[in-house]
């Protein structure tokens, strides 16, 4: 790979300002995801790390700013660009989203029966050697639910990488996972994105975890990208929010305490 | 604010884009028939037990009433007629549609509030599948195709627990039942339970639909879509039999 490809990027999010519910999520964010590595985007509960992948993946709009994905601005695309431009990229949800009336092997067929007119041989073995990556190739006639959590998330992975995707985001991959699960679902995101030269986006707070695999990472907190870099600078940091947020500390930039009247005035005073 | 008069005029607003939408997408999905049948079966097949014992019953009730007040009048052997008449014009198509939003309405509003709250419908928009063609569409025109045929087996199975009561127990002569039944009932009448069948299909199907993608994507919202999906079907139904019965008399 020559340096040109290898420093492309494949995601670009440039002052990009964003509100829900009259509450401003971004505010100048700009951040950027290179073609063929593992990006952590990290960050504390609420500061619109799902906001985020919705903007990438074209489900919600920036109100100013500017997001490009695959070189192209997202902006003024009609729905069947946007529905093109989604075949390019997978996507793991956080509790695997699997189709309920489906059983595993047509759950990962599922995108090639809506958008290929294949013969059923090359489905079967499409769907049986993605789900042999995931190692689930012999849970493929189960129901989602006769799967675990972390059997699910493996399910889903193998959906999404059905379709051989550029890009592959994960949204809180590791939620509710026993360690061994875990370990499972971050090797997976490792290898799947090394050997099938894929670019994955995962949005997670568990910092131990997922510096153990991201080649780079994003800090965001209060709408903006705090800091980026390698996780292990990351860690390294002693910028005060970096160290919170890195270390699990209880108080420091972002308060222990939600904004209140002091506790004095609110037992003894007239109250709120 | 969002109450009163003009959030209701936007919730019809939003209801007859959610149909104009829904309509626009059917002809594509009667190219993929497999998923249509599926739905067919789901509301139609599956309502099939609870619609043939009501259907009996009411006709069964019918043919006692019934009985009873031709029986003041010395005209019991109009009892087909009457059964047949009540039934395929009104009761069939009335009962019907509550029994269809009650059993196949409730199903379709919380399948699609769950699938909705359970982020499948989010993963079909990321796979680049329209949730709406692939899932709303074939529903609803499997509701379009099954409560017209619900309606027909409830009135059937109602004229025969008709015959049952009249013809077998209060000793209503049979021929005499039968042929003022097929010498009074015309085609119009038919006809009339024919089209009130099809508009409440059409109603209790895009209201369960609508109410089960519009839920909010909590156990609640799916609760509450639920509920909404029994309530609205039922008024809308008994409103629409009123318009309709006065417009086809």
């Amino acid at each position: 790979m020559n340096s040109t490809a290898r420093d492309e990027r494949i995601v670009e999010v440039t002052g990009v300002r964003y509100a829900a519910g009259g509450r401003a999520i971004f505010d100048g964010l700009d951040l950027s995801v290179r073609r063929g590595s593992v990006t952590a985007v990290m960050g504390p509960s609420g500061t619109g790390k799902t906001t985020l992948l919705r903007l990438i993946s074209g489900q919600a709009e920036p109100e100013a700013g500017s997001v490009r994905v695959f070189g192209r601005e997202l902006a003024g695309l009609s729905r069947a660009e946007i529905y093109a431009m989604r075949r390019r990229m997978g996507m793991l949800f956080q509790q695997g989203a699997l189709l309920t009336d489906l059983d595993v092997y047509e759950n990962v067929a599922f995108p090639l029966r809506e958008h290929a007119r294949l013969p059923e041989a090359l489905v079967r073995m499409m769907v049986l050697t993605r789900l042999e990556a995931v190692g689930l190739r012999g849970a493929a006639r189960l129901m989602p639910w006769e799967l675990s959590g972390g059997m699910a998330r493996r399910v889903a992975l193998a959906r999404a990488i059905v379709m051989d995707p550029e890009l592959l985001i994960y949204d809180e991959p590791f939620v509710g996972l026993d360690p061994i699960s875990m370990g499972v679902v971050l090797r997976l995101i490792r290898e799947l994105n090394d050997t099938l030269g894929i670019t994955s986006i995962v949005v997670s707070h568990d910092v131990e975890e997922i510096a153990k695999v991201a080649d780079e990472a994003w800090l965001l907190s209060g709408g903006r990208v705090v800091a980026s870099g390698a996780p292990g600078d990351l860690l390294a940091s002693e910028d005060p929010p970096v160290r919170q947020f890195m270390r699990g500390l209880a108080d420091g930039p972002v308060p222990f305490h939600y904004s209140a009247a002091p506790l004095r005035d609110e037992l003894f005073g007239e109250g709120p | 604010m969002s109450s009163g008069p003009l959030a209701s005029i936007r919730e019809v607003g939003r209801y007859a884009l959610f149909v104009g939408g829904l309509v626009a997408e059917v002809p594509r999905a009667l190219l993929r028939p497999g998923l249509v049948v599926q739905q067919v079966y789901n509301a139609g097949a599956l309502s099939l037990v609870i619609v043939m014992l009501s259907g009996l019953f009411v006709g069964m009730v019918l043919g006692l009433q019934g009985f009873d007040l031709l029986e003041r009048f010395g005209s019991e052997e109009s009892l087909g007629t009457a059964a047949a008449l009540g039934l395929v014009k009104e009761l069939g198509p009335v009962v019907t549609a509550l029994l269809f939003a009650g059993r196949a309405g409730t199903a379709l509003a919380s399948e699609i509030g769950l699938m909705r709250a359970t982020d499948q419908l989010a993963a079909m928009e990321m796979m680049a599948v329209d949730p709406v063609r692939r899932v709303v569409v074939p529903r609803f025109l499997g509701g379009v195709i099954s409560m017209p045929l619900l309606a027909a087996i409830f009135s059937m199975i109602g004229i025969y627990g008709a015959q049952l009561v009249g013809v077998q127990m209060m000793g209503v002569d049979p021929g005499q039942f039968w042929s003022q039944m097929r010498g009074a009932v015309e085609q119009a009448d038919v006809m009339e339970g024919v089209i009130k069948s099809v508009v409440f299909g059409l109603s209790c199907s895009a209201i369960a639909v609508y109410e089960g993608f519009h839920a909010a994507p909590t156990a609640e919202g799916v609760g509450r879509a639920t509920t909404r999906t029994v309530v609205l079907s039922s008024v809308m139904v008994l409103l629409l039999d009123y318009m309709l019965t006065a417009i086809l008399l």
